[in-house]
C-alpha cells in the first residue's frame, strides 16, 4: 500500500492549483457581483486550458484528450474545486459518457467536445422528476421513422454555454408485475434545433454565476442519428457512464473544504480576542482538529473510490459513500469555519459566506444525499435478501 | 548553443516563513519547497531561445538534497530537456554556500561547454545574489546580472540590466553568464503532455566528489531571529498637529 503521489501527479497537483490561484481567483468576485462570467475571461481560460494540454484531461489519448486515469482526474478537479465552478466550467471537462459516440457521432460531438470546440451539458432532471429519474415525462414519439419530443427539463447546468446537451427522454414503457416502468433513451439534441429551447432557470445561493437553465421541447424532430447508445438504452450508458459525476462532486469538496480550512486555521492564530489569539481556546481549536481529520478522511475516501475504479473493481457503493461523506463533510467545515470567523465570516467582503452558501448544493446535485444513503444500503441488503 | 539553467529548491513563495524557537533558522519541516521564482524566469528564458531556434539544448542543474529531483522535473516538465542532481545535502536545513555552488557548477560548465549559462539573480530564501557573480569569476566569463531583456546576437548578447535609477544596455561576448530579473518574462505553466514526458527525460545523479569539489561550510550562522514588528503609529486630529509632531517630537523638519 502506498499513499504518496508520483512525480507527474504532483505536479498535475501543483500546475493546477497554481492555474486556479493566478487564472480563477482573481475573477471571483466579479463572477459573485454579476452573476455572470464575462465572456472574454471565459475564452481566455479556455484558451490557456487548451494550449496546456489539460482541456478534456479525463479523455483518452487516442482521441486528443489528457489521458488521465481516475485517481489522476480526481486530484486535477480536486484543485479546481478550489476555485469557482462558474469560472472552472471553462477549464473545460466534457461529460465522459460522450465517450458512448459512434460513428459519425464521433466527428459531429465526441471530438469537437474533446478539442473545446462545443460545449455539451447533461439533463436528466424534470420539474415533476428529480430523484426519480424514471418518472420523466418528457417523451418522444415514433413518426415516420423519427422521433417528436414534447416536455421540460430543468437545473440544467452550464446549457447556456451549450451547443449540444445530451437528453434523457422516455422513449416507451413496459408492463411489469409492479406496475408500468419506462424505457429511456439518451439522445444529443444540438441547440438551435426546431422545436428545441434553452431558456433562462432559477437564481441559486450556490455558486453563482454557474447558471441552471430550463430546456422546453415542442414537437421536437430527432433522427435516429442523434440516439446516444442503444434505443432504450439509457439506463445502460447512465450506469456505464455517469459514476463520474459524483467522484466530481466529492473531491471538489475535498479542495474547496481546504481552502475554507487554510483560511479559518489562518484567521484562528491571528485573531485576538481576551488577550490571546482565538486558536488557544479549546472551543476554537477542537474545532480546527475535528475539521482537519474529517477533510482528510473524504479525501482518502474519495480518491480510493476513483483508484478502485482505475483497478476495474467495484466502485459504485464506494463512489456513493465519498459522495455522501465529502458534500455533508464541506457543510460543516463551511459552518465551523463561519463560526470561527464570527460576525465578519457573514460578511459578502470574505469569501467565507460564499462557501457556505456554495457548499448547500453539494448535498443535492447528481444525487441527494438520501439517494446516495439509498445506493450504498441496497448494495449491502439486497444480497442478504432484504 | 548549450544553455545551462541552474535550480534551486527553496521555501515556496506563498508559505509564511518561520523562525524556530531555537533561532538556528526558519522551519522547513512539512512546508512546500518549490522552484526558486527567479530560476522559473531563467528556464522560461531557456525555453524561449530553444523555440526560437537560439539554442539547442536545455541542461537544468541543481546543487541541493535528493529531494531537489522534484525541482529538476519541473524544469523538465517546462520544458529543458535534461537534468542533473547534485546532491551536496542531505538535510533541507543544509544551505550550500554560494562559493559551493559556483565551484561545482564551473565543473558541469567545464563538462558540458555551454553558450549560456542562465541564472536567477538571487535565490529567495537566503537573498545571497551571489551564485552567479562568483560562478563568472571562476570562470573567467563575462557576465550581465539583473537582465529585464536578453538577445542573442552574432557575435554574443545584448542584455538590458536594471540597476538602481533605470535601466542599462551592455554587450557582452558569449559563452557569458546572465543573471535575471522579475520582468524578464512570466514562466509559463507546465503543460500535461510536457508533465508525463518529464519522467522519460534523463537525469544524472552526481555528487560533490565526483567533481573533486570541497563544499563544506565557510559560513557559521550564528543566529536567526523574525524581523522586528512595526510599532504601530499613531493618529493625528489636523495637520498642525501633523506639523507640530514632525517639528517638535520626531525632530524630521
Ligand atoms: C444548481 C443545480 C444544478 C443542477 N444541474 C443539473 C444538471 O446539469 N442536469 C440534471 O439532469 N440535473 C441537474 N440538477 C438536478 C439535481 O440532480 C436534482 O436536484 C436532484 O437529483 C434532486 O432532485 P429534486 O431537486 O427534484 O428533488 P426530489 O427528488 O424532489 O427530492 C426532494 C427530497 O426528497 C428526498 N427523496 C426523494 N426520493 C427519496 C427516496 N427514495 N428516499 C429518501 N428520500 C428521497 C430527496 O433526498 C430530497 O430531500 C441540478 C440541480 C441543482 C440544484
Amino acid at each position: 500500500m502506498h499513499f504518496g503521489l508520483t512525480d507527474e501527479q504532483q505536479m498535475i497537483v501543483d500546475t493546477v492549483r497554481e492555474f486556479v490561484e493566478r487564472e480563477i481567483y482573481p475573477h471571483e468576485n466579479t463572477v459573485e457581483s454579476t452573476g455572470e462570467v464575462p465572456a472574454e475571461i471565459a475564452a481566455e481560460i479556455k484558451r490557456k486550458t487548451l494550449e496546456l494540454g489539460f482541456y478534456a484531461a479525463n479523455f483518452p489519448e487516442e482521441i486528443g484528450g489528457g489521458g488521465l486515469n481516475h485517481l489522476e482526474f480526481a486530484l486535477l478537479e480536486r484543485e479546481l474545486g478550489r476555485g469557482s465552478m462558474a469560472l472552472n466550467h471553462f477549464f473545460g471537462r466534457p461529460q465522459n459518457i460522450l465517450m458512448a459516440c459512434e460513428g459519425e457521432q464521433r466527428e459531429r460531438y465526441l471530438l469537437p467536445a474533446v478539442k473545446g470546440e462545443r460545449m455539451d451539458a447533461l439533463a436528466m432532471t424534470e420539474p415533476d422528476a428529480g430523484s426519480d429519474v424514471r418518472g420523466m415525462k418528457c417523451v418522444a414519439k415514433r413518426e415516420g421513422g423519427d422521433w417528436v419530443v414534447n416536455g421540460t427539463k430543468h437545473f440544467i447546468s452550464g446549457a447556456e454555454h451549450a451547443d449540444f446537451i445530451i437528453v434523457f427522454i422516455a422513449t416507451g414503457e413496459d408492463q411489469t408485475p409492479k406496475g408500468p416502468k419506462k424505457r429511456i433513451t439518451a439522445f444529443l439534441v444540438d441547440r438551435g434545433t426546431p422545436g428545441f429551447e434553452i431558456a433562462p432557470g432559477y437564481q441559486s445561493v450556490s455558486h453563482r454565476g454557474y447558471q441552471n437553465m430550463i430546456l422546453r421541447f415542442e414537437d421536437c424532430r430527432l433522427p435516429d442519428a442523434q440516439v446516444l447508445g442503444e434505443i432504450d438504452g439509457g439506463f445502460a450508458v447512465m450506469n456505464e457512464w455517469l459514476y463520474a459525476t459524483r467522484i466530481t462532486v466529492a473531491t471538489m469538496s475535498v479542495g474547496r473544504a481546504r481552502r475554507v480550512f487554510d483560511m479559518a486555521l489562518g484567521y484562528a492564530a491571528e485573531r485576538e480576542q481576551f488577550g490571546q489569539k482565538i486558536g488557544k481556546f479549546q472551543g476554537v481549536s477542537f474545532q480546527l482538529a475535528d475539521m482537519i481529520t474529517e477533510i482528510d478522511a473524504a479525501d482518502h475516501l474519495t480518491l480510493a473510490s476513483a483508484w478502485r475504479l482505475d483497478q476495474a473493481l467495484p466502485a459504485n457503493r464506494e463512489i456513493a459513500s465519498a459522495k455522501l461523506y465529502a458534500s455533508e463533510m464541506l457543510a460543516r467545515v463551511t459552518d465551523a469555519a463561519l463560526q470561527i470567523y464570527g460576525g465578519m465570516g457573514l460578511m459578502s467582503d470574505l469569501p467565507i459566506e460564499r462557501f457556505w452558501r456554495d457548499a448547500r448544493v453539494e448535498r443535492i446535485w447528481d444525487g441527494t444525499s438520501e439517494i446516495q444513503r439509498h445506493i450504498i444500503s441496497r448494495e449491502l441488503l439486497r444480497p442478504l435478501g432484504a | 548553443m548549450k544553455v545551462l539553467v541552474p535550480v534551486k529548491r527553496v521555501i515556496d513563495y506563498n508559505v509564511k516563513v518561520r523562525v524556530k524557537a531555537d533561532n538556528t533558522g526558519v522551519d522547513l519541516a512539512n512546508v512546500k519547497m518549490s522552484m526558486n521564482p527567479f530560476d522559473e524566469i531563467a528556464v522560461e528564458e531557456a525555453i524561449r531561445l530553444k523555440e526560437a531556434g537560439k539554442a539547442s539544448e536545455i541542461i537544468v542543474v541543481s546543487v541541493g538534497v535528493k529531494q531537489s529531483q522534484e525541482t529538476l522535473r519541473t524544469g523538465l516538465a517546462m520544458g529543458a530537456d535534461r537534468a542533473i542532481l547534485i546532491e551536496a545535502a542531505e538535510t533541507v536545513d543544509t544551505d550550500v554556500e554560494p562559493l559551493a555552488v559556483a565551484k561545482l557548477l564551473a565543473k558541469v560548465v567545464e563538462e558540458e561547454q555551454p553558450g549560456l549559462v542562465l541564472l536567477g539573480k538571487q535565490a529567495i530564501d537566503n537573498d545571497c545574489n551571489a551564485t552567479g557573480q562568483m560562478l563568472a569569476a571562476v570562470l573567467g566569463w563575462p557576465q550581465a546580472t539583473f537582465a529585464s531583456k536578453l538577445e542573442i546576437t552574432d557575435d554574443g548578447a545584448q542584455v538590458i540590466r536594471e540597476v538602481d535609477g533605470g535601466l542599462q544596455t551592455i554587450k557582452i561576448k558569449t559563452p557569458a553568464i546572465v543573471t535575471v530579473d522579475l520582468r524578464l518574462n512570466e514562466p509559463r505553466y507546465a503543460s500535461l503532455p510536457n508533465i508525463m514526458k518529464a519522467k522519460k527525460k534523463p537525469m544524472e545523479m552526481k555528487t560533490p566528489a565526483d567533481y573533486g569539489v570541497d563544499v563544506s561550510p565557510r559560513l557559521e550562522v550564528v543566529k536567526v531571529v523574525e524581523p522586528a514588528s512595526r510599532q504601530a503609529g499613531i493618529k493625528v486630529g489636523s495637520v498642525a498637529e501633523l506639523v507640530d509632531k514632525l517639528k517638535n517630537e520626531a525632530g524630521v523638519i
